[in-house]
């Protein structure tokens, strides 16, 4: 896909999302938002999936460790086409499988997450795997700021980096909110990055809202061969939705229906703005 | 209908004790808004402690200050840190005796739509099998007021467990004797013997209230104290109405149910049921949708002693 596209996709995406948000009544909306141009570049451009065989062997692999923002996620599968899009609206409603949490009961997913520190684990697990059978996959794993706290994250970044995974590529959402407020006064992370170096990744920070970056983040890893890549993506809590723009309480506050409206009337403004330069059809 | 949740009886309670003393602590795992801790990490900066999403780490540094004489009381998600961190509970709480208060929110499927990783129903049978852990699941306000009294002056680990949403009171009042590991005949009876526990004992109670609209005399006993069990209240219960139907929100095995039964079939056996979530990932909704799913009902509990009687 073309850039444009891309930003288009995106701004799509969160349109989407917050309407299923708004109709279940729950959801983690900042969160969600904040990660959707990562998932955007990963699922419409860098990931090697087939929607049509979703278990193929050789496909890449996605984990989503910070599976509170399944919202963006259930969005692009669906629009990906790995399931019905109507199904969205039976997100968070009784019996779905479409719940406010990863499951691989859904195709296109791998792994039941929701209990944060349990992606990179996993991914490790993985990524060693496809070493160890000669696999051309990746496994890309999408952590929380705030989730760095857990310690089964330092475990699994030291284990990475012992059995050399430069198919493994760690990414942080590092919107520095978490539920109770800002990371740093939570539980400190900084300094974040020579924290990763430190346990033997190759560190790349970029802005995690912009899809140039991004594409050129993913497009060259491994950068150093034998080690695992950690994009550190700085992006911002509620991305794309002005009033929910770094404002902790959007962790998981639902939008009524006024601000959906102002919301989704944003987003357009975005959307027409992108197709105007772009000339995206 | 009551509006105040238990998690914010237990701030209010603890608000109030902790002027007086100052070695009361409560910890957060970024879940002081969850738990309706906030207030008290306002009021008392200098005795909370925010450690970050990090349970083993919580469940540990409050050993840490029991050891030190402080009187921690660890607020997060019931999933989490009765599974995440019971390494830390047996050996850190159980094993070397710390004085901690394990406050588990939002129990049960009281997380509904979030799905399995966020509902907590095993922790009991879990935190059970930990020798020396007080386990206690409040029935309502009056009573998660009390317990929270209790819990400041009982010296050792205590696992709590509380929902998500106000729930409907039990008691009118909070002018009755509440002590940890001493069950609450709360309705008699004699034909059957209902046993709830936290806020089943509700249900159970609209179910006796049912079954004597039929002519059945149904017993309640609130079991608000899982461990240490009050065996003398289930063998006479046992005896005196021949037949026990136990409900919860856990799964069937080694819960309320099991330790029920345990002491039923070694000391009294009578026919017994037991009601709760079966052995699959609990399916996703509303609290009250999965509990009329799983026939955690008045009307259920009333289809059983039919049941049980009729035998
Ligand atoms: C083990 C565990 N503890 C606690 C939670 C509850 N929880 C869900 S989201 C969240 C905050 C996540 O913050 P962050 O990782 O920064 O994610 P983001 O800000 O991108 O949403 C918490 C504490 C959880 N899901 N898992």
């Amino acid at each position: 896909m073309e850039i444009q596209e891309l930003k288009v996709k995106a701004a799509q995406i969160r349109m989407d999302l917050l309407t299923i948000i708004h109709r279940a009544k729950t959801g983690h909306t900042g969160g969600s938002l904040s990660n959707t141009d990562i998932l955007t570049a990963l699922y419409y451009e860098i990931m090697n999936v087939d929607p049509s065989n979703p278990k193929w062997d050789d496909r890449d692999r996605f984990i989503a460790s910070k599976g509170h923002s399944v919202e963006s996620l259930w969005c692009i599968l669906a629009d990906r086409g790995f399931f019905p899009k109507e199904e969205l609206e039976t997100y968070s409603q009784f019996g779905t499988r479409l719940i406010g949490h990863p499951n691989n009961k859904v195709p296109g997913i791998e792994m039941n997450t929701g209990a944060l520190g349990h992606g990179l684990p996993i991914s490790v697990g993985m990524a060693l795997a496809a070493k160890r059978d000669d696999r051309p996959y990746r496994v890309f794993c999408l952590m929380g700021d705030g989730e760095q706290a857990e310690g089964s994250n330092w475990e699994a970044a030291m284990a990475g980096s012992h059995y050399k995974l430069d198919n493994l590529i760690g990414i942080i959402d590092r919107n520095r909110l978490q539920i109770s407020g800002s990371t740093e006064e939570v539980m400190g992370l900084e300094p974040l990055e020579e924290k990763w170096t430190a346990f033997g990744w190759n560190v790349v920070s970029i802005n995690g809202n912009n899809m140039e970056e991004l594409l050129k983040a993913f497009r060259s890893v491994p950068e150093v061969a034998g080690k695992p890549t950690l994009i550190m993506a700085n992006t911002t809590k509620g991305k794309g939705v002005s009033f929910a723009e770094n404002v902790p309480a959007w962790h998981h506050h639902v939008p009524n229906d006024k601000e959906l409206e102002l919301a989704l009337t944003e987003l357009k403004a975005t959307i027409e703005e992108l197709t105007q330069k772009g000339q995206v059809h | 209908m009551n509006k105040i949740p238990n998690r914010q009886v237990i701030c209010d309670t603890l608000l109030e004790l902790a002027k007086d003393d100052r070695d009361i602590m409560v910890l957060a795992s970024d879940s002081r808004g969850s738990a309706a801790m906030a207030p008290f990490a306002n009021t008392f900066p200098e005795q909370f402690v925010e450690v970050g999403i990090a349970e083993q780490n919580i469940v540990g540094m409050s050993a840490g200050l029991a050891h030190s004489g402080k009187k921690p009381f660890v607020t997060s998600p019931a999933c989490f840190l009765s599974m995440r961190s019971i390494e830390q509970v047996k050996v850190d709480i159980a094993y070397s005796r710390t004085n901690v208060k394990l406050i588990g929110i939002s129990g049960g499927v009281s997380y509904g739509a979030l799905g399995m990783s966020h509902h907590s129903v095993q922790d009991i049978a879990v935190a059970r099998a930990i020798p020396g852990l007080a386990i206690v699941l409040p029935a309502d306000r009056h009573e998660t007021k009390k317990l929270t009294e209790a819990l400041v002056k009982y010296d050792g680990g205590v696992y709590v467990r509380i929902g998500r949403n106000p729930v409907e009171d039990v008691y009118e009042t909070d002018d009755y004797p509440f002590e940890i590991g001493k069950a609450i005949t709360v309705r008699e009876g004699k034909d059957v013997t209902i046993i709830g526990v936290g806020e089943t004992v509700r249900i159970a109670l609209d179910a006796a209230k049912a079954l004597n609209d039929e002519g059945i005399s149904a017993r309640v006993i609130n079991m608000h104290t899982i461990k240490p069990l009050d065996e003398e209240a289930i063998i006479t219960a046992a005896r005196e109405t021949g037949r026990i139907i136990t409900v919860e929100e856990h799964s069937i095995y080694g819960g309320l149910g099991a330790a029920v039964a345990e002491i039923v079939v070694q000391n009294h056996p009578v026919p017994m049921r037991v009601l709760g979530i079966p052995d699959e990932p609990a399916i996703a909704g509303k609290s009250a949708e999965v509990f009329h799913h799983y026939g955690i009902t008045g009307d259920n509990i009333k289809q059983i002693a039919f049941e049980l009687i009729n035998k």
